[in-house]
C-alpha cells in the first residue's frame, strides 16, 4: 500500500498538478485520490485539527449499512422468480439470478450518476464531492427490479442535474436525490413503477409462464386495491415479500440502522419521531376504520397499526431517507416535528390514496420543503424564549 | 460665443418637433422587436406569464393559437391604448386597459369558437385567462402609455412573439417527449414501444404541470449560459 501510494505521488501526481497537461481533470484525480488515500489538504481556516470522519468515510459507513439490504434485496429477487414460475432453487441458485438482476441497476446508477457529477466538477473546476455514492447505492434499492436500464438512467440524470447540481451539488440539494429519482420514474413511468406486474421478475429461461394463480402485487398493492393481502406481517418483517430491491426486509434494515445510530449518523430523533409518527396515525386509523368510505378502506384502515410499520417502505425510508443529513431539519426539536410528521402523513397518504401506496416517498419529499420551515419556527420560539428570560432577569434586577 | 452657440444647437436638438422623422424599422424599433426574443424575454427573463406556460403547452397545436391569440390581443391592445394614451385619466387608467384587453380577448374568444371549436375547448379558461396575463397588463403599463402608437405595435409583437417561442419550445419537448407527437404526427415509430416489443415509453412525467415548470427552467439555464448579459452579480 505504502509502495503504492508513493509511486501514485512522485508518478501520477504531478500529471494533474497546476500548469501540467492534464489540469483539468485534476477533479477527477483528486475524487479518486482522496477516496483511496487519507488526503493530504492542510486546514486552511483557524482550527488545525481534523475530525478523521470526513464525507468520505461518512458516505462508506452509509453504503456499509445499506449491505444487508442489498444482499437480502439480490436473494429476495430470486426467490420470487422462481416462486412465480414453480421452479424449485437452492438458496444460491436464487442468489444468483437476484445478482445478475441488481447488479447491472448498481452498475447504471453509478456509472451515470458518477459521470454526471464528474463532468460538472470539471467544467465547474470543484472539488468532486461525495455524495452521490450513497445515493447511487440507495436508488437502485428503491426500484423494481423489472425497470428497463435506461428509465433507471434517466430517474438518475434527472435526480442529479435537477435535484442537486442546479442547487450547488452536494450538501446544497432541496431534496432527497434518491427520492426524487424513484418520484421522477414514478410519474414519469407509472406502469413500471406500480401495479402489480412489475415487483416479481416472471421471464422464465425457458419461456415458462408463472404459475396459477400466482399475483404479483406488493402486500400494500393488495391492501390498497382489495383490502387483503397474501402475505403476514411475518413475511413482511422478514422481508420475503415483492417489492422495491431493498426495501422489503425490515430485519436486514434494522441491522444498517444499529450501525448508522451506533457511529452516530443518523439522527436516532428523527428515527424515533418517524416510527412514533406511524404509529399515532396507525392507531388513528383503527380507531375511525367503521367509519370508511368502501369495504375495501375499512379492511385498510383495520390493519394492525404495528403490521403498517413493516410493510412497504415505511422503514426503508424511515432509516435511510428521512435522516438525510442534508435535507431534513437540523434543529433537535425541528428533527422531532420533522420525523413525526413524516411517519404520520406516510400512513395517511398509503391509506387514503389508493394511486400511491408507497406514501413514504411522498411524505419524505413534502417533509423535505418544509423542513427549513419547521426550523425557523423552532429558532424564532427559542429567540423569543431567551429575550422573556432577559427581560425577567433585567426586570428583577 | 462658440459655447453658446454649442448650446443653442443642443436645445434645437431636445425638441420634440426638430426632429428628423425615424425610418419605420430604425435601429431602435428594431431592438423593440429583438429584444423580448432574447434579451428581456418576458417569460424567460422578467418571469410573466408564467401560468399558461404551465398549462397549455402539453401539445403543440394549443400553444400555437394560443401564442396567435396572445399576438393579436397583444399588438392590438398595445396599439389600442397607445391611441388613447393622452385622453385616458390616469386614476382609472387599469381599469381602461383592462376593458380594452377584455373587449379583445371576448373577440378572440368568439373567433376560435367559430373556427377551431375542438382546441377553444381544450384552452377553456385559458383564453379567459389572457386577459389577466401579466405580460400584457405589463406591456400596456410600461410601454403602451407612454409611447407612440408605431412603437407601441412593434413592442406589442415582439414580446407576443418573445412569448410565443418560449410556449412552443415546452410543447415541443411536452408533446416528443410526453406523447411521441408533434401537431397530433405520430414522431416516435410504433415499434419501438415496449408494448410492441421494443424499448421505449413516453414520459407520463412530462404531460404533468411540474416538468413545465422544469422546462422552462432549464431554457433559462441555457439561456443565461449563453448570454452573460443576463447574469447578476
Amino acid at each position: 500500500m505504502k509502495a503504492l501510494h508513493q509511486f501514485v505521488d512522485n508518478n501520477v501526481h504531478p500529471l494533474f498538478k497546476e500548469g501540467s497537461k492534464l489540469e483539468k481533470y485534476w477533479p477527477v484525480y483528486d475524487g479518486f485520490y482522496t477516496f483511496l488515500f487519507t488526503p493530504g489538504h492542510p486546514a486552511d481556516g483557524k482550527a488545525h485539527i481534523r475530525d478523521g470522519v470526513d464525507l468520505k468515510r461518512t458516505m462508506n459507513t452509509v453504503i456499509t449499512a445499506l449491505i444487508p439490504t442489498l444482499l437480502f434485496g439480490m436473494w429476495n429477487v430470486g426467490y420470487h422468480h422462481f416462486n412465480a414460475i414453480g421452479i424449485d432453487a437452492i438458496f444460491f441458485e436464487q442468489f444468483l439470478f437476484g445478482a445478475i438482476k441488481v447488479i447491472p441497476m448498481v452498475m447504471v446508477s453509478y456509472g451515470v450518476g458518477l459521470g454526471i457529477e464528474f463532468l460538472f466538477c470539471v467544467i465547474k473546476g470543484h472539488q468532486i464531492e461525495e455524495g452521490y455514492l450513497v445515493s447511487g447505492m440507495l436508488i437502485p434499492l428503491i426500484m423494481p427490479v423489472d425497470l428497463p436500464l435506461w428509465m433507471l438512467a434517466l430517474s438518475v440524470a434527472f435526480a442529479v442535474i435537477i435535484g442537486k447540481e442546479v442547487f450547488g451539488g452536494t450538501g446544497m440539494n432541496i431534496f432527497n436525490p434518491a427520492l426524487l429519482a424513484r418520484a421522477f420514474a414514478f410519474f414519469a413511468y407509472p406502469t413500471y413503477m406500480s401495479g402489480d406486474k412489475v415487483w416479481i421478475n416472471t421471464t422464465g429461461t425457458e419461456g415458462m409462464m408463472a404459475v396459477d394463480g400466482f399475483s404479483g402485487a406488493t402486500a400494500l398493492g393488495d391492501y390498497a386495491t382489495t383490502g387483503v393481502s397474501q402475505y403476514s406481517a411475518l413475511d413482511a418483517f422478514i422481508g420475503i415479500i415483492p417489492g422495491s430491491v431493498g426495501e422489503t426486509s425490515v430485519i436486514a434494515i434494522m441491522l444498517g440502522a444499529g450501525l448508522l445510530l451506533f457511529t452516530g449518523i443518523a439522527s436516532w430523533r428523527i428515527m424515533l419521531s418517524a416510527v412514533v409518527g406511524g404509529v399515532v396515525m396507525g392507531l388513528i386509523f383503527n380507531a375511525v376504520a367503521p367509519f370508511a368510505l368502501s369495504a375495501e378502506q375499512e379492511a385498510f384502515m383495520a390493519v394492525p397499526f404495528w403490521q403498517q410499520l413493516v410493510m412497504g417502505g415505511f422503514a426503508f425510508g424511515v432509516v435511510y431517507m428521512a435522516t438525510d443529513p442534508v435535507s431534513g431539519s437540523q434543529t433537535d426539536t425541528g428533527k422531532y416535528v420533522y420525523g413525526f410528521l413524516i411517519g404520520f402523513l406516510s400512513i395517511m397518504i398509503r391509506v387514503f390514496n389508493p394511486a400511491y401506496p408507497e406514501g413514504v416517498m411522498l411524505a419524505i419529499l413534502f417533509m423535505n420543503t418544509m423542513a427549513p420551515l419547521v426550523d425557523h419556527y423552532v429558532i424564532q420560539a427559542n429567540i423569543k424564549k431567551r429575550e422573556q428570560r432577559l427581560a425577567l432577569k433585567t426586570a428583577t434586577a | 460665443m462658440a459655447d453658446v452657440l454649442e448650446k443653442k444647437e443642443e436645445a434645437k436638438d431636445l425638441l420634440v418637433d426638430k426632429q428628423p422623422k425615424e425610418p419605420l424599422f430604425s435601429k431602435k424599433n428594431r431592438k423593440l422587436l429583438n429584444d423580448p426574443l432574447n434579451d428581456n424575454n418576458p417569460i424567460t427573463v422578467q418571469v410573466l406569464g408564467i401560468c399558461s406556460a404551465l398549462a397549455i403547452t402539453v401539445k403543440l397545436y394549443p400553444a400555437l393559437v394560443m401564442s396567435i391569440s396572445v399576438l393579436f390581443v397583444m399588438a392590438a391592445g398595445n396599439v389600442i391604448v397607445s391611441l388613447m394614451r393622452n385622453f385616458i385619466p390616469n386614476r382609472i387608467r387599469i381599469i381602461v386597459q383592462l376593458v380594452v384587453v377584455a373587449s379583445l380577448v371576448a373577440l378572440v374568444d368568439q373567433v376560435l369558437k367559430a373556427f377551431v371549436y375542438d382546441v377553444s375547448k381544450e384552452l377553456s379558461v385559458f383564453v379567459g385567462l389572457i386577459i389577466t396575463n401579466c405580460i400584457i397588463m405589463g406591456r400596456l403599463e410600461a410601454f403602451a402609455l407612454g409611447n407612440t402608437v408605431w412603437k407601441s405595435f412593434l413592442d406589442g409583437i415582439g414580446n407576443a412573439f418573445g412569448y410565443a417561442w418560449i410556449l412552443l419550445a415546452v410543447a415541443f419537448f411536452r408533446e416528443l417527449l410526453g406523447s411521441g407527437t408533434l401537431f397530433g404526427f405520430q414522431i416516435i415509430p410504433d415499434a419501438w414501444y415496449l408494448a410492441n416489443g421494443g424499448f421505449y415509453s413516453n414520459n407520463g412525467f412530462m404531460l404533468l404541470p411540474p416538468m413545465a415548470l422544469i422546462t422552462v427552467g432549464i431554457i433559462i439555464w441555457v439561456q443565461r449560459a449563453r448570454n452573460t448579459k443576463l447574469i447578476e452579480e
